[in-house]
């Protein structure tokens, strides 16, 4: 088995293309199907190490304060994130809570961690075998973290609940929104890059003297 | 970060002569290459079950089985859609009287409340988006199995819009979650999840397993042996 540096194929329809020196921000594109090859990450490494941290922060909040808080004949009635999961499994849908807890809680918990390790380690240990199973594992869960499509389920909640009584919107909302911005611009790159991010001080060297 | 990044497209002799001259675009496979599905790097002289030499995933061709794991997801998919969307998804007991609630009831009752935007995104999350992500699959399946070359281009595009709308359907499960937590207040009103959600949760986790098991580049194999009608 032999490497093969200066070419990459296309992720989605396995075209060849030669690797280019991409400037700042730049990015390479398919001229075949159009998926994104790379991209430069330069300004990326830069920022993403204070923007993961403030995400923890953002997701305890998110998860300690109440969501939303009604109000309905005098009662007033909150609940946590956590504390609806616990209901959905008491009212016998142990498997939907499993899959809620899963993808609003575990994952995008599992993915800050994993991401602020990897970003702490990259220039470190370099490519580790625990520093490429995060990397991958990373990458596996992405799809299935959907704190951005809660929050939606959130305002939809909301205003099906304004109807009802009244409602008001919990510490742990406005926290969901910012981890939700915070997410999208740590996560907007393809988790693979982590390996190029590395690259042009070690790897690439290395393996161009074999 | 997309905002200001330069588009700059990688064609630079390799893929440039090919378009021109309709010869057929040179693969990895093709060239008896394997790209590492993790870290994207390229290897060649690849064995059965070796492992890629920078990150340790392990190395194939294509995805495993893809179309048939694809079809066995959609099929079940296809099954669950119809309790999903037949059974309660929730239940609204108060003093007098107990309401049962239909994914399609209640984006009815949006509508009819006058909040017809949010009508309009619970409609299109939970019925359009897992409708349109099924006959999108159905359809690529169809024609990588048989090795077709209609609109390649316009085939890789659903893909890809079906990898980005998938994970949205799950809005309805966290709704009902949230009100099943929230409304609780014992002789007031009550709010119980229905079945209907758990097979609704199930079809969502069912299809985006199927898009995540179709390997596209099956689309793009059919170019080897017909060059020239490419797109």
């Amino acid at each position: 088995m032999q490497e093969v540096s200066g070419l990459i194929a296309c992720e989605e329809c396995d075209a060849i293309h030669r690797r280019q020196a991409l400037g700042p921000n730049e990015a390479a594109f398919c001229s075949c199907c159009g998926t994104e090859l790379e991209r430069d990450m330069s300004s990326y490494s830069r920022r993403a190490l204070p923007l993961t941290i403030a995400g923890l922060f953002m997701y305890i909040i998110a998860n300690v304060f109440p969501i939303i808080e009604m109000e309905l004949q005098g009662i007033v009635s909150r609940t946590t994130l956590i504390g609806s999961v616990f209901t959905l499994s008491a009212e016998g849908m142990p498997l939907v809570a499993f899959l809620v807890l899963a993808t609003t809680i575990l994952f995008p918990l599992m993915q800050l961690l994993i991401l602020l390790y990897l970003l702490v380690s990259i220039n470190r240990v370099g490519f580790s075998p625990a520093f490429n199973l995060l990397a991958r594992l990373a990458q596996t869960l992405r799809p299935w973290s959907m704190v951005e499509v809660f929050l939606l389920g959130t305002i939809v909640a909301f205003v099906k609940l304004t109807s009802m009584a009244a409602v008001l919107a919990g510490a742990a909302l406005w926290a969901f929104g910012a981890l939700t911005i915070l997410l999208a611009a740590v996560f907007s790159f393809n988790p693979r890059y982590i390996w190029r991010m590395a690259l042009p001080e070690k790897g690439e060297r290395k393996h161009a003297g074999e | 970060m997309p905002a200001n990044s330069a588009a700059r497209s990688a064609s630079n002799g390799l893929e440039a002569e090919s378009a021109v001259s309709g010869a057929p675009v040179k693969t990895a496979a093709r060239l008896g290459m394997v790209s590492c599905h993790y870290c994207a790097t390229l290897w060649k002289n690849v064995k059965a079950h070796d492992r890629c030499g920078r990150c340790g995933a392990r190395l194939h061709r294509r995805k495993p089985d893809s179309l048939n794991r694809t079809w066995a997801l959609l099929i079940a998919a296809c099954i669950m859609y119809v309790p999903a969307n037949t059974l309660p998804v929730m239940t609204t007991a108060s003093f007098f009287r107990e309401q049962q609630d239909t994914i399609m009831s209640g984006i009815i009752y949006f509508w009819v409340s006058g909040s017809w935007e949010l009508a309009i995104i619970v409609f299109i999350a939970s019925f359009l988006v897992p409708l349109f992500k099924l006959a999108a699959l159905i359809l690529l399946l169809i024609m990588a199995r048989r090795r077709s070359n209609w609109r390649l281009l316009q085939r890789a595009k659903l893909y890809r819009l079906v990898e980005v709308t998938g994970r949205w359907s799950m809005l309805d499960v966290f709704v009902v979650t949230l009100l099943a937590g929230l409304v609780q207040i014992k002789g007031f009103a009550t709010i119980y999840p229905g079945t209907g959600i758990a097979a609704f949760a199930a079809v969502v986790v069912l299809t985006m397993l199927a898009s995540l098991s179709f390997d596209p580049r099956l689309t793009w194999d059919i170019t080897g042996q017909e060059s020239g009608k490419r797109i």
